[in-house]
């Protein structure tokens, strides 16, 4: 029953930008206090899928990231929505996180112990390994122009780098601005650029998401698992890489961007990405619940979280007089496999539940776009307030909206920008703290295998654009007309 | 005005705006973004320091750096491009269009610091439907109201989080 609940406010949290999974267990882990430790934790846990869940709802639908990990999902989700097959989307969705999570979860059963080992021998040197490399897929792998790509993504580390110096505590770019201090959020220039700047373009388009509201069928589960078991490799790659990403920790986020980046690589409609492709959802979505689960293994084998919303979780254990680490397999075992088992009845249960609400959800587009179209403007607002209660923000909002609206037009894209600002400054700390340890000696990153061969296959794919156009300059000028 | 949410038949319409005019001004904004960046680095320092690593201003200079020259080379091809000169970026129904939910969007950004966001979230939706989406001002007003009373429930009340309020919450006792 509790899970139940967990999981519908997990989705209603998730739906919500601005509320994400880590703010919604935060508000809400006051209420479990009068619980015991075992139910409180899957009422939490349940949050966090259900959260977990909904962000992909939004993406697919308004083109609107409700959680940082579903932003790649909107690359072919919305797509596909717009071709009237926003059922097919979210069904695509919903299973591929489930299938992440389950992967995840039966690591955790049996490796636990082992992988917890391997997530400590990761220092400075191999997260900025990791951070690059997922940079790097960007320039190696994006379509259009490689130079605007890199512009793009300059530009989200140097809006990464405004407000408080995360290592030596001095301002920068803040020009005596205080509202600059806190920096700019990633969660308010998401919703600008993609929210706002996706309602301008249908606006000017005046098609408005007419393409999206097709007609509804309730095959639509059966339809799109018919056409999953062609993506097993897809599955598969995507699981792993977001098992690994989550242990590491390199978190959800990073892991659906590569999740999606290696399917558009490796796929045989790779080609087809972007325009709404089922694989293009199921990869990034398959790989970001794998991380979000296994975020939750070094929490509770060395207490370390993998996750914003892990580290809530964390907190919560602590005051529930539960010391995360080792020994909490060993004194509290009925705590850690009553956690287990939570996660594998809080898919399952999770599953069913969003599921069934599939043609509601799909229903929505149908409202008339005169409606749909200021309530987005709205409830965009809204969530760019409470990410910092400024006013501040919801003004950044609307020109983060031109932003959005003039680099789409242009052919400048929008995910290397947001990433950037995402991992910008946790990928600037830990190049500087890796600087540090070793003296200004760049072969740090080379250093054993883990960081030396990441790195090396980060340097190949980052360089890969300048070679390829060497050689075959008309194919790239022909990809430019075309974008 | 006919109603500007249909979608628009005259696609060969004058453009307004070429495509390579947006290209070259946009590509100069970033210029002069690499250009602050670079300033406030200069001022933070960008070398290194004795037992405090790469100084500030490290990693944002040498990225604007990058920035510039790719945004040089950017404006460059924007120049010379002849295709893109033809190419229209946007024409006047389109800015009529997109004006038509941005400037409504200020006015009700605006308005929010005064009257609070519900209520101001409740006219603007029930403006933009009167207006632009020809409903009769019962539903759009139903629609409206009904929106801005669930978002105050959700987030007042079950989630309790504080969202800018006017007078008239005040008067409610909120």
């Amino acid at each position: 029953m509790l899970m139940v609940l967990g999981i519908v406010l997990g989705v209603v949290i998730g739906v919500l930008p601005g509320l994400g999974g880590a703010n919604g267990v935060a508000i809400l882990l006051p209420l479990t206090f009068s619980m015991d430790p075992t139910s409180a934790i899957i009422m939490l846990t349940s949050i966090y899928w259900g959260a977990l869940f909904g962000g992909a709802i939004t993406s697919i639908l308004f083109n609107i990231p409700g959680e940082p990990w579903s932003v790649a999902t909107t690359f072919d989700g919305h797509p596909m929505a717009q071709r009237g097959k926003a059922d097919e989307a979210l069904v695509g969705a919903f299973t591929s996180s489930f299938v992440g999570a389950i992967f995840a979860v039966i690591l955790i059963t049996f490796l636990a112990p082992v992988i917890a080992k391997f997530a400590l021998r990761f220092g400075p040197a191999e997260f900025f390994a990791v951070q690059f490399l997922t940079f790097a897929s960007f320039l190696g792998m994006g379509r259009g122009s490689a130079f605007k790509t890199l512009a793009s993504m300059c530009l989200g580390f140097a809006l990464a780098s405004v407000g408080l110096d995360g290592v030596t505590g001095t301002l920068r770019l803040t020009f005596g601005y205080d509202e600059l201090l806190n920096g700019f959020k990633f969660l308010v220039a998401v919703i600008g650029l993609f929210g706002i700047g996706e309602i301008l373009s249908s606006m000017e388009e005046g098609l408005s998401f007419r393409g999206a509201a097709a007609k509804l069928k309730m095959d639509a589960v059966i339809r799109t698992w018919r056409q999953l078991p062609k993506m097993g490799f897809t599955f598969l790659r995507s699981c792993i890489v977001g098992a690994w990403m989550g242990i590491t920790p390199g978190g959800a986020t990073p892991a659906s961007f590569m999740g999606y980046g290696l399917a558009k690589r490796f796929s045989k409609n790779g080609r087809n990405f972007g325009k709404g492709e089922l694989e293009g959802v199921v990869a990034p979505e398959t790989a970001a619940h794998a991380a979000g689960t296994a975020a939750m293994l070094p929490m509770l084998t060395l207490g370390i979280p993998g996750s914003p919303t892990a580290a809530v979780l964390l907190g919560g254990l602590l005051i529930w007089g539960l010391q995360p680490g080792p020994l909490l397999f060993v004194e509290q075992k009925e705590f850690v496999w009553g956690l287990i088992a939570s996660m594998y009845m809080g898919n399952l249960v999770g599953l069913v539940i969003v599921l069934t609400c599939v043609p509601l959800f799909a229903a929505i587009l149908r409202v008339p776009f005169s409606i749909v179209a200021p309530a987005i403007v709205v409830v965009c607002a809204i969530g760019a307030y409470t990410v910092n209660n400024s006013m501040f923000d919801v003004w950044m909002m609307l020109v983060f909206g031109v932003m959005g609206y003039f680099f789409t037009k242009l052919g400048y894209p929008l995910p290397p920008l947001v990433l950037a600002l995402v991992l910008g400054d946790q990928a600037e700390s830990s190049f500087r703290q890796a600087m540090l340890s070793s003296q200004g000696d760049v072969t740090i990153f080379w250093h054993n295998w883990l960081s030396g061969s990441i790195m090396t296959l980060g340097v190949i794919l980052a360089l890969w654009p300048l070679v390829s156009m060497l050689f075959n300059k008309k194919g790239d000028d022909a990809a430019r007309a075309a974008a | 005005m006919s109603d500007i949410t249909e979608p628009r038949k005259d696609d060969d319409e004058p453009a307004l705006v070429s495509h390579r005019t947006a290209d070259i001004v946009v590509a100069c904004l970033f210029l002069v973004a690499s250009a602050i960046v670079i300033k406030d680095a200069t001022r933070l320092g960008f070398s290194w320091r004795p037992n405090e690593g790469p100084a500030p201003g490290y990693f944002p200079f040498y990225i604007a750096v990058v920035m510039a020259i790719s945004s040089a080379i950017n404006l460059a091809r924007a120049v010379i491009s002849k295709a893109e000169a033809d190419e229209t970026l946007t024409t006047k129904t389109g800015v009529l269009r997109m004006s038509a939910i941005f400037v409504p969007a200020l006015i009700y950004v605006f308005a929010t610091s005064y009257i609070g966001i519900y209520v101001a979230s409740a006219i603007y939706i029930a403006a933009f439907m009167y207006f632009f989406g020809k409903f009769p001002i019962w539903k759009s007003l139903a629609v409206a109201l009904g929106i801005s009373g669930v978002s105050f429930v959700m987030f007042e009340i079950w989630f309790l989080v504080p969202l800018p309020k006017g007078p008239i919450e005040a008067a409610f006792g909120f």
